[in-house]
């Protein structure tokens, strides 16, 4: 296992889980020491080709080097044996194709001399032409790493929704939400939405005292915000 | 528009109307107004009508219309009205329909408004009526269509009605760019613009008329109005922004006359004032509320109550501040100060609407600063002294919306389409530059990071430029207008059944219903409303008539106090003298304040701290505006997180800026330091709130961001994103983005108002008196109350937050 020093001056929160010792870091990644794995979700690289490709806004065409910037500066200052990236990596899967010749030469260059798998997302099912593995689901010791969660599973890891949950002061960031069974990653992807933690979807995947934790400049951890009467007054 | 409001005595020119037309106003003992005939006799190709509320300047501009359809007939469209307020499009078309009804004239009148069914909208396309009576937006629309050369080819005559309140706003710089498009279509085309009083004609004039020459014709100003402070037995409370402490006395003047506008500065205070009215409304005394968060049809209900003559009284905001005349409205009672000379008088102008009438105002100060307010108001109107704010240069964000619905139309070609939009007033020194990077911004995003194929909108082939995919148009059409609401969910009262949704009782913003927890309860067209829930991108409600309401705090539109009024507000409190014309308690006031700190003096600028909840308070007084202090709150807070203060946030008024953290501030001259205000100013543009709120708008009228669609939006927030996130990317990647260009253009002539932050601090000259006060001071109460409070997101927000994460966490018994 990495000392945490060598994170750096990287905020996080770390948390058992299902025996092991991990991390949710202020930026949106998880990572796992002991293995030294790192987990992103719902990168959506392309969003905004894929956007101006269908005839709708012309979005600043820099969201991709935004993210694949802040990727890197977490891959670089972590140098993870592994990477898992937790699906929705691309916003389909043209945007794949048209990808930028720096931009891919960068996903290779993180890739190299290390395990890189990209789970199948709702957004990106299907082959990839990037390096890699391509995978519908990823097992690794008793955690497992898919897209979406499953109702009912325990030890999972998945992305997807997106969840959000909104401060004391100001507007709502983009969070990590678990409890004993599981985990969901907020989006690491620049152009990406949010969904409120207190949404009724996430009710029937987390017990009652699952907690946020808020990514931004810290990691900072909250109790859900629940959708009903239980509601905190942040 | 009502045609017993041209009813004068005034001699008029009786030659100009067909005899048809002379008998049928004989036969209502009606004459017409001299600037009624005079514009009928008009055949200038751009002419500009300025009259008095109740000077019958909306029949002025359509009798032309009228004589000459009488004369002789006319195949298609011949007259285009465009009004600000759709309502006024309706009543116009109702109102019109009598003379022609009576003279049996054979003209189609229709209105076309957002409100207008699609299938009609469909059927004006292919079969425009005689007179369309229409809105900017609408206008715009009906230009994007293919056969928009077809449908304008016959126009005689465009009437702008309201155009003084049309050039406040993007609304106007667009209908402007309309009518340079109709130009072309129809190159013989009339232009006349129909304005209340303004206090530069000549400006409107070259606004309406670019470089055409554009006649002014004057009306007499009618007589003046009879305008006075409503006499009641309390004072104005301390703080607040209603009138409810008023409620009894005003009742007992709805009482007194026969119609009654209460006009309300926000929606929310009108909630809050219709309910209190109501509470002592023992007679049953038909009263309404009128205000744009309210339902189409409750205010359709309203109106039509109103024409049918059968309402005592409505409580409104700025929904009812232009247009439909309503002969019988007596008495106008102004709630908070006016802000404006312009839209006071105005307002009181809704007083009875004949010609010969004084009308008859009454103004109800919220708090005791505004009772400063409506005594420099009242002074400025017995002058005449009208507040103006000269015109910047059309805004390229419009422009932008301008070249993406030409396309829409049809291919462009670049050359041209320049020349014509230079012809629009606010466009007349544009540059070819800027126009050139409104061009490159509509058909790749303009970004500088080039060579992607498919940013492309719009492709040139021939010098002509078209969409690329023809399916944008949609898009693109729904994307149309000026007006960027704030994201709003409807109100819907439950229903019985599973997951029913009730009526539709309004709306309110998002960020109000994000507040909401189940079981509170707030105010919804008068009536108490308990949340239950969110569903379906609406707000579920019940009845709850017995519990208390929580203020409802969805805003309406808040405006800056005009220079001109400021400085009599400063000049009031400056000259003790001047506080006999004041109410005792507001002069007693002025006297506390200067008994527990000090009175701001005239080349001086007084500032306070005090201490509060555990919190730092300084409060500033400027008397530079809303926008101003706004500004300076943004850059002296700024210093204060530089300077390890902890500013928390601040909220600004127009006469005062209110800081908050969690540092006391000991050196108000170092931040007020206009080099360094400068130099942050710089620096700020980059990162902030306001800029952001701003860049929003700018980016959503450009096209950049599509508006929230109705039905769309339950695809889930996950694929929709803040228009922040753009502005960071734009802001780190591609600093010299035209949209950005845009946002600091706009920013530093209306929201920043840096200049009048340097005015003020060059008169101070470094006199600054600091005053620490024992508690919040009697001038900086009403502060603490004001809405719109501007968070920083700085150290200290987040040392709170993690304060608070740590509480709840404990609380909540996780670790």
């Amino acid at each position: 296992m990495r000392p945490i020093g060598e994170i750096g001056a990287m905020d996080m929160y770390p948390f058992q889980f299902h025996g092991h010792d991990l991390q949710a870091l202020a930026s949106g990644g998880l990572y796992w020491g002991t293995q030294r794995l790192l987990v992103v979700s719902d990168l959506h690289l392309g969003k905004s080709e894929r956007i101006a490709r269908r005839g709708g806004s012309l979005l600043p065409p820099f969201e991709v080097l935004e993210t694949l910037s802040r990727l890197t500066d977490l891959v670089d200052a972590l140098d993870p044996l592994e990477v898992i990236c937790l699906g929705d990596s691309f916003d389909d899967l043209a945007a794949v194709e048209a990808l930028e010749e720096p931009d891919f030469a960068e996903i290779k260059r993180l890739a190299a001399g290390r395990i890189w798998t990209w789970i199948e997302g709702n957004h990106d099912a299907g082959p990839l032409s990037v390096p890699g593995s391509h995978l519908a689901e990823r097992r690794l010791q008793n955690l497992t790493f898919r897209h979406i969660a499953q109702p009912g599973a325990v030890a999972e890891v998945s992305g997807h929704y997106h969840p959000k949950q909104r401060v004391a002061v100001g507007r709502a960031r983009p969070c990590f939400l678990l409890d004993g069974n599981r985990i969901i990653l907020p989006a690491f992807g620049t152009y990406t939405g949010g969904l409120q933690a207190c949404d009724k979807v996430f009710d029937p995947l987390f017990a009652t005292d699952a907690r946020a934790v808020l990514t931004g400049a810290r990691a900072i951890v909250y109790p859900r915000q629940l959708p009903s009467k239980a509601r905190n007054p942040a | 528009m009502q045609l017993g409001s041209i009813c004068s005595f005034a001699k008029g020119n009786k030659a100009l109307l067909p005899p048809a037309f002379a008998a049928w106003f004989a036969a209502r003992g009606w004459q017409a107004h001299p600037h009624q005939l005079e514009l009928l006799a008009a055949d200038d190709a751009a002419l500009l009508l300025i009259a008095p509320t109740g000077g019958g300047k909306t029949l002025a501009g359509f009798l032309p219309t009228l004589v000459d359809l009488a004369a002789a007939p006319h195949d298609g469209l011949h007259t285009l009205y465009i009004s600000p307020l759709k309502a006024l499009a309706t009543d116009i078309a109702r109102n019109l329909a009598r003379p022609v009804t009576e003279l049996a004239l054979d003209i189609r009148i229709e209105d076309r408004t957002g409100d207008t069914r699609a299938s009609t909208r469909r059927r004006q396309r292919v079969d425009p009526p005689h007179i369309l009576l229409t809105t900017p937006e609408s206008l715009a629309l009906l230009l994007s269509y293919p056969e928009a050369p077809r449908i304008f080819a016959g126009l005689k005559r465009i009437v702008v009605d309201e155009i003084h309140a049309l050039a406040e706003s993007k609304r106007g710089d667009q209908l402007m760019l309309g009518l340079s498009r109709l130009a072309t279509l129809a190159p013989k085309v009339q232009r006349i613009g129909l304005s209340a009083t303004v206090q530069d004609p000549a400006a409107l004039a070259g606004f309406l008329a670019g470089p055409t020459p554009c006649r002014v014709l004057m009306a007499p100003p009618g007589p003046s109005p009879d305008v006075r402070f409503l006499a009641t037995q309390a004072p104005p409370p301390w703080a607040g922004g209603g009138g409810r402490w008023a409620a009894t006395e005003i009742l007992q003047q709805v009482k007194a006359a026969r119609t009654t506008l209460i006009f309300v500065n926000t929606r929310a205070l009108a909630e809050l004032f219709y309910q209190a009215i109501w509470a002592e409304n023992t007679e049953n005394l038909p009263i309404a509320l009128h205000h744009g968060s309210l339902s189409r049809e409750a205010r359709n209900r309203v109106e039509c109550a109103m024409a049918e003559g059968s309402l005592r009284a409505i409580v409104c905001t700025g929904s009812l501040d232009l247009g439909i005349d309503w002969g019988d409205v007596d008495l106008v009672i102004q709630i908070g100060a006016p802000k404006n000379v312009k839209r006071l008088v105005q307002r009181i102008g809704r007083a009875s609407h004949r010609y010969n009438t004084p009308s008859r105002a009454l103004l109800v100060p919220a708090n005791r600063f505004e009772v400063l307010e409506c005594q420099a108001a009242l002074e400025a109107v017995a002058a005449h002294d009208l507040d103006g704010t000269p015109r910047g240069p059309g805004p390229l964000d419009v422009l932008c919306q301008h070249i993406l619905l030409c396309a829409c139309a049809g291919p462009v070609n670049a050359n041209a389409l320049f020349a014509e939009v230079r012809t629009a007033g606010p466009y007349g020194r544009l540059s070819r530059a800027a126009f050139d990077d409104c061009l490159e911004f509509a058909a790749t995003g303009g970004y500088a990071l080039r060579a992607y194929d498919r940013w492309q909108r719009l492709v040139e082939t021939g010098g002509h430029w078209q969409l690329r995919d023809p399916r944008s148009s949609r898009a693109l059409r729904m994307n149309i207008g000026t007006i960027v609401n704030v994201e709003t969910l409807k109100v819907r009262l439950r229903g019985r059944g599973i997951g029913g949704g009730g009526g539709h009782l309004g709306e309110v913003e998002e960020s109000f219903a994000a507040q909401l927890s189940p079981g509170d309860t707030f105010l919804m067209g008068g009536e108490v409303v308990c949340f239950e829930a969110l569903r379906d991108m609406a707000v579920l409600v019940s009845r709850r008539a017995t519990r208390k309401p929580r203020i409802a705090v969805f805003s309406g539109s808040k405006f800056s106090t005009s220079t001109l009024l400021n400085r009599r507000v400063q000049a009031i409190i400056a000259d003790r003298s001047a506080w006999k014309s004041l109410p005792g308690h507001t002069a007693h006031w002025l006297h506390q304040q200067s008994e527990i700190s000090q009175l701001p003096r005239p080349g001086r600028l007084l500032a306070e701290s005090f201490a509060r909840n555990n919190q730092e308070f300084l409060c500033i007084y400027a008397f530079a505006g809303r926008a101003a202090h706004q500004t300076l709150g943004l850059l002296v807070t700024k210093q204060m997180e530089a300077a390890g203060l902890e500013p928390l946030g601040f909220v600004a008024n127009d006469y005062a800026l209110l800081i908050w953290g969690l540092q006391p501030v000991d050196d108000v001259a170092a931040l007020l330091e206009i080099d360094g205000l400068r130099d942050g100013l710089e620096r700020w543009l980059g990162d902030n709130a306001v800029m952001k709120r701003s860049f929003r708008n700018i980016a959503t009228i450009a096209g950049l961001i599509e508006r929230n669609i109705i039905g769309q939006r339950k695809s889930g927030k996950q694929a929709t994103f803040s228009s922040d996130i753009l502005y960071d990317t734009l802001h780190k990647y591609d600093p010299d983005h035209l949209l950005l260009r845009i946002t600091r253009d706009q920013a530093m002539q209306g929201l920043v108002a840096f200049e009048r932050i340097e005015a003020v601090l060059s008169e101070i000259g470094g006199d600054i008196d600091h005053i620490r006060a024992p508690h919040v001071t009697p001038l900086a109460a009403p502060l603490l109350l004001e809405y719109g409070k501007v968070p920083i997101r700085g150290a200290g927000a987040e040392r709170l937050v993690v304060d608070v994460a740590a509480r709840l966490m404990a609380e909540a018994g996780l670790e």
